[in-house]
């Protein structure tokens, strides 16, 4: 574990008040889950999730098929696609967008795959303005944090924060009246929403057969981030596909009960294309951006890449013991809880922070929650030993700069030198019969790895510098 | 260019190769419930009280137009193009702005209306949801910038839920650039769980079932 992962841990373990606000959220959260769950308000909710895992190891097994499916019919309803290897082509692509058309301000309405490529500050560097436009997403933007959690980005914050907050970054007088706090928002943000040139959204969901970006949210800033702005520009990872749209009956039914426990969010958008030519209002241009940024190197592996299947609910991290102690900051990516200790080493490669995926009881709540049935703690398990078996690479490399370290010591000591070679001779080998040496007594470490394909000559009775001193 | 290289990525990945075919999808599960239309309308109506959204089960076009009347109460109000609305009589009621088929007029005309009032498409029983498509009649500010929505929706048009909707609608795109389901008033909880109602969209909603 690292000392920054351990220090951020024992930060939080020792806040009382953060750790009162993230243990009651979570707790809020798991009841309203649970509520949405039963018998009686779902009764086919084990079915549904058997079924959204089916479709969704289909989707990703055939992930180029759909790939192009939706690019066509992106096109065909007026849209482009465009495909990005990592986050500095996000950011080019967007720039470069946004230099032809003369744009100046950008709204943003949440998107965790924004997060990950850290748009807002790539933009920021060109005098962009991107405003992030969710309440919560927001409020983390003033704070110039990361979100806390993936569905609920400030669950760590209280009001008189957030009320301190706006009166030093928006000049306001201090309002600690959550309605009121909201209203601030919504003025400064409405102000935004009709002078932005560019919306830019995530998706929750791409539906290949539609070319459509679906997204869900409560509050009706992705509503206004989509359909304000003369220009919408989706920004989505590669793995947010599902087939048809007719398999959102059963993907909406798990994403709002697991997240929030709502049997359907407030609002729930389905956009394919620009305006058309009969319509009213809505965006003049349509670009979906699909992202890789690693995905497919999390493809790759046939059994890690159920990864991929996560819908992003939170759910996991709700009900994670681990996650309700140590916080969505402890983390070392902007995934937290069990989905971001397998995405993070996925990703990042697991030297990222050897730690991660061993802080984990593996008590499986993470799995009995997980709508789609990412087997998480089996994923955790491989992650172990992936990270074990780096480190004793690494270890052994350690090992061997040490004895050359060692070496280059006695190089420079003529007398230790020549002590030390006596020593060897004496102490040594031993010859087979040809008078070869094939093994040693201290037959350890690199010692051991050469003598396994070679065999040592046998020492001469004398060495050179005997030899020269007796001349 | 990033496309070849990404899609040659996840062929890589998969072991798949350019044009191949795939296996068939799982079938799609869509289970549409028996329920007579006087119970699809009595579980649409308690489901948007239960969101604090209000419901008006309309005898007739008058009802409906007297009802939306005084909700709008004299403040400015603009009325989608839905024939529901003018064949009601709502969009003759005094101070609505109605009509309108221009993208900018419309913002502005949205941006300080009090009330906004729309036809639906559908409407979905089991969750209390509206459904509107983009189209001629409805545009998507209206239901989302004023502060006061209300939604007039002729009763055939209630479903039993969203299976349904999907199976009448299996490729809504065809039809409209945006379709969007709205179950209740705009409302977030992002701090310290609070629930507060019109965040960026109407915090007030009124349905008209005629």
């Amino acid at each position: 574990m690292s000392a920054a992962f351990d220090e951020k841990i024992h930060a939080t373990l020792a806040d009382p008040k953060l750790q009162l606000a993230v243990y009651t959220a979570t707790g809020r959260l798991i009841e309203k889950r649970r509520k949405a769950i039963t018998p009686d308000a779902c009764p086919d909710y084990q079915e549904l999730r058997s079924h959204a895992n089916d479709v969704k190891r289909h989707t990703i097994e055939h992930l180029d098929y759909y790939l192009e499916k939706f690019e066509r019919n992106v096109k065909a309803h007026g849209g482009q696609v465009i495909y990005c290897r990592d986050a500095p082509e996000v950011a080019d692509f967007v720039l470069s967008l946004a230099k032809e058309r003369l744009a100046r301000l950008i709204v943003k309405s949440k998107s965790m795959t924004t997060e990950e490529v850290d748009l807002n500050e790539r933009l920021e560097h060109h005098d962009l303005e991107s405003v992030e436009t969710d309440l919560g997403e927001y409020i983390i933007q003033l704070a110039h944090e990361r979100p806390y959690h993936i569905v609920a980005p400030v669950l760590h914050k209280t009001r008189e924060q957030v009320a301190d907050l706006f009166t030093e970054r928006l000049g306001v007088p201090r309002e600690t009246v959550i309605e009121k706090q909201t209203m601030i928002a919504r003025a400064v943000l409405r102000e935004k929403f009709l002078a932005a040139d560019i919306g830019i959204s995530g998706a929750n969901f791409l539906v290949a057969d539609s070319g459509a970006v679906v997204l869900v949210e409560n509050e009706g800033n992705a509503r206004l981030t989509t359909s304000a702005p003369k220009i919408h520009i989706a920004i989505a990872g590669i793995e947010k596909l599902i087939p048809r749209a007719q398999d959102l009956a059963v993907f909406l039914k798990l994403l709002g009960r697991s997240a929030t426990g709502q049997p359907l969010t407030v609002y729930t958008s389905f956009l394919s294309g620009p305006r058309r030519e009969d319509e009213i209002d809505g965006p003049e241009e349509f670009y979906v951006v699909l992202l890789d940024n690693g995905r497919t190197k999390v493809l790759a592996d046939r059994e890690k890449r159920q990864s991929l299947y996560c819908i992003r609910c939170g759910a996991c991290l709700n009900h994670c013991p681990v996650y309700r102690k140590i916080g969505g900051h402890s983390y070392p990516w902007i995934y937290s809880g069990p989905i971001g200790a397998i995405l993070t080493p996925q990703f990042l490669g697991v030297t990222h922070e050897p730690g991660l995926p061993f802080a984990s009881s593996l008590c499986g709540a993470c799995a009995e929650v997980c709508p789609v049935k990412i087997d998480i703690p089996k994923i955790l398990l491989e992650l172990r030993s992936e990270v074990k078996k780096s480190e004793e690479r690494e270890g052994a490399s350690r090992l061997e700069r040490l004895a050359f370290r060692v070496w280059a010591w006695v190089m420079r000591h003529p007398r230790l030198y020549e002590m030390a070679g006596v020593a060897a001779a004496a102490l040594g080998p031993s010859a087979d019969g040809g008078g070869w040496v094939c093994k040693v007594p201290f037959n350890v470490g690199p010692l051991r790895a050469w003598l396994s394909q070679r065999d040592l000559p046998p020492s001469p009775p004398k060495s050179f510098r005997q030899m020269w001193r007796q001349r | 260019m990033s496309r070849d290289h990404v899609l040659h990525k996840v062929r890589t990945a998969l072991s798949r190769s350019v044009g191949q075919s795939i296996e068939e999808a799982p079938p799609v599960r869509l289970s549409i419930p028996e329920m007579d239309i006087e119970q699809r309308i009595a579980a649409f109506c308690a489901r948007i009280e239960a969101l604090a959204g209000k419901t008006h089960r309309a005898a007739s076009a008058e009802d409906a137009r007297a009802y939306v009347a005084g909700v709008v109460a004299g403040r400015s109000a603009i009325a989608s193009n839905a024939t529901v609305l003018r064949d009601c009589g709502i969009t003759a009621l005094p101070g609505i702005e109605t009509g309108i088929t221009d993208a900018d007029q419309l913002r502005a005309l949205c941006a300080t209306a009090a009330c906004g009032i729309s036809g639906a498409d559908y409407a979905l029983a089991d969750t209390g949801t509206l459904v509107l498509l983009s189209s001629r009649q409805e545009a998507r500010l209206i239901s989302l910038l004023p502060p006061v929505y209300i939604a007039v929706v002729e009763r055939q048009r209630l479903l039993t839920g969203l299976d349904e909707l999907l199976s009448l609608l299996p490729h809504p795109a065809e039809q409209t650039s945006s379709m969007v389901l709205i179950t209740g008033p705009s409302r977030t909880a992002d701090i310290e769980q609070i629930l507060v109602r019109g965040v960026h969209g109407p915090g007030e909603i009124h349905v008209v079932v005629i």
